[in-house]
């Protein structure tokens, strides 16, 4: 069976090595925090932008501040360190944080605002307000919200890195072709064929198959390493990787 | 920046697991679904453009041990040829290791689903060809260990057909196991390790072991006293198929009407807890179940003289009437002849 010469050779296993972005958090080392903090802001803006909007019903830009101001927090301060991993998973423990933030500041209702209004999380607030306008319902679940919201986080890095890598490697037609499949599926429309998908890339349809397979097993890498770094012990990835994509370490 | 769709989102979580079929004539369309050990998934055969199912240990099932059954569970599959059993066609591993098998798609409902909305008739019918799929299988040396309605499926037309045969047990006159020729189904396995593979090798039956499905499986089974295990444990689930084919659920029985009574028997004496006063396979079984759609005695109940006399009339209804009838046309005429 033929492989991609820039495939990983490992299967459908985790990553075996990460860097725990929570462990860095609470670095002595600046540099090393906010490099974490950046991590942990790009993965969760989102999920918590969203959080923000439909569970405490705060408007747009309010909730734009709101969500700088929570991850500010977070950088400056002692926000996450009452994290005990083992008792929580992180995701979980930081949407506490963010509902107690949010009480608190709904109660400081005069409050400064920390970010002067000036953004600096790469927020692309247009997009998330179209996404919630079309699939946001107000009385769906908080927790279910959240955690699909994470999970869009985290698969948006993860594509992106897997772009960014394409790139560099000169495997723009792999990437291409992952997202013809796989990104751009839209609801009650048939996804094309490896056939429509050989013929639209004038590619033989094996090759078709190995390019999407690579895809594919390089952006489960890429998701699984992202979360890796974001849970606080291997219970809680292998958890959280179990209940992303449905498997367990081999 | 990306943007990812809910469709997308969904689809994205699925495809990670779904195998990678580099370098064969298969592509996945979707999944169909996942059992203990494997995922069904639906896919394309390219080289004959037909769509097959194609089942495959999940990832987080896939020991040596999972691998050896379900490729076990495909070799007897391949020689178990009925058509109440799915065909396999293909057999092989992916290229993380995972081994899988193509089968023919079946397009139907489990049996629990299907007999919802089916009269009793039909569903009695549909199970002497359950039991004469199993009464194959048990000729054949096998015992399929886990029969229940989730593992029947009744197809568009009827059909019916008996799957997850992954923990059957193969006894002393097992199909023959293509160990020594080499002409296993993997035809795409290269290693060589496929042949030491052999559907007699009932390796997961150590005493003491535990398979089946509670509700379904015979007393013997729950025990794991593998020695006892035979064709009457398939029998004894039969039993619990039958009775809740005619019960719609287990815990009903007080509601059965008298008619129903031989059906009772006859499920009880399947499912009785000593093997030995089972009924001794599958066809018996099936033949006491045919009496009774025959409207015959069975041999499971000893009919009191009421329930005889209530059975005939109705086996017999249209020839006795027609005789009532004319008894009674005789009598007013003679009535009428003497006025």
């Amino acid at each position: 069976m033929s492989h991609d010469p820039a495939s990983t050779d490992q299967p459908h296993g985790f990553p075996l090595t990460r860097d725990s972005v929570l462990v860095e958090l609470r670095s002595e080392d600046r540099e090393k925090r906010e490099r974490a903090w950046e991590s942990l802001a790009a993965a969760y803006w989102r999920p918590v932008y969203c959080h923000i909007r439909l569970r405490w019903n705060a408007s747009r830009e309010d909730a734009q501040d709101l969500t700088q101001d929570f991850f500010l927090r977070a950088l400056g301060g002692n926000f996450f360190e009452g994290y005990e991993p083992g008792r929580a998973r992180f995701r979980t423990f930081l949407r506490t944080c963010l509902d107690r933030f949010l009480s608190n500041e709904q109660r400081n209702a005069g409050r400064e605002k920390r970010g002067g209004g000036i953004i600096f999380l790469p927020i692309d607030v247009g997009e998330i307000e179209a996404d919630l306008l079309a699939n946001g319902d107000p009385e769906s679940d908080p927790d279910q919200t959240f955690h699909r919201e994470w999970i869009r986080s985290l698969f948006i890095l993860a594509v992106d890195a897997l772009r960014a890598e394409c790139a560099t490697a000169g495997k723009e037609v792999q990437f291409s072709i992952f997202e013809r499949a796989d990104l751009l599926p839209v609801a009650g429309v048939e996804r094309p064929s490896y056939r429509d998908l050989a013929e639209e890339f004038k590619l033989p349809v094996t090759q078709v198959t190995n390019y999407l397979a690579f895809a594919r097993r390089e952006f489960r890498r890429l998701a699984l390493e992202r979360l890796a770094s974001l849970c606080g012990s291997e219970e809680e990835y292998q958890a959280e990787a179990r209940e992303l994509f449905g498997i367990a370490s081999p | 920046m990306t943007r990812i769709s809910d469709a997308a989102l969904e689809h994205l979580r699925d495809v990670a697991e779904w195998p990678e079929l580099t370098g064969n004539r298969y592509e996945i369309t979707g999944a169909l679904g996942q059992g203990g050990m494997g995922t069904v998934f639906l896919a394309r055969d390219r080289e004959l453009e037909r769509e097959v199912a194609l089942k495959v240990l999940r990832a987080a099932a896939s020991t040596p041990d999972t691998a050896l059954r379900l490729r076990r569970e495909a070799r007897i599959l391949a020689q178990l040829e009925h058509p109440g059993i799915v065909p396999v066609h293909d057999v092989g591993r992916l290229p993380d290791g995972r081994v899988y098998y193509v089968m023919k798609l079946v397009r139907g409902v489990r049996l629990d689903q299907y007999a919802r909305a089916a009269v009793l008739t039909d569903l009695l019918r549909l199970f002497l060809r359950i039991c004469e799929t199993i009464g194959f299988a048990h000729a054949q040396g096998v015992v399929h260990r886990d029969l229940k309605p989730g593992n029947i499926m009744v197809g568009a037309f009827g059909e019916v057909l008996v799957m997850d045969w992954g923990i059957a047990k193969v006894g002393d006159r097992a199909v023959e196991s293509d160990r020594a020729d080499g002409n296993a189904a993997d035809k795409s396995d290269k290693s060589g390790k496929a042949d030491e593979t052999d559907i007699a090798d009932n390796a997961d039956t150590a005493p003491g072991t535990v398979l089946g499905t509670p509700g379904f499986m015979s007393p013997e089974q729950e025990r794991g006293d593998v020695e006892q295990i035979d064709a009457r444990s398939d029998v004894y689930s039969l039993g619990a198929v039958l009775r809740l084919l005619v019960t719609g659920s287990e815990g009903q029985l007080a509601r059965l009407e008298a008619p129903l009574r031989p059906l009772r028997a006859i499920w009880r004496k399947a499912m009785a807890p000593i093997p030995g006063d089972r009924y001794p396979s599958a066809q018996a079984l099936a033949e006491d179940v045919a009496r009774y759609l025959d409207a015959q005695p069975v041999g499971a109940y000893e009919e009191p003289l009421l329930e005889k006399g209530r059975r005939i009339v109705a086996k017999y209804q249209t020839p006795i009437l027609l005789v009532l009838a004319y008894l009674a046309m005789r009598i007013l005429f003679l009535v009428t002849r003497g006025m």
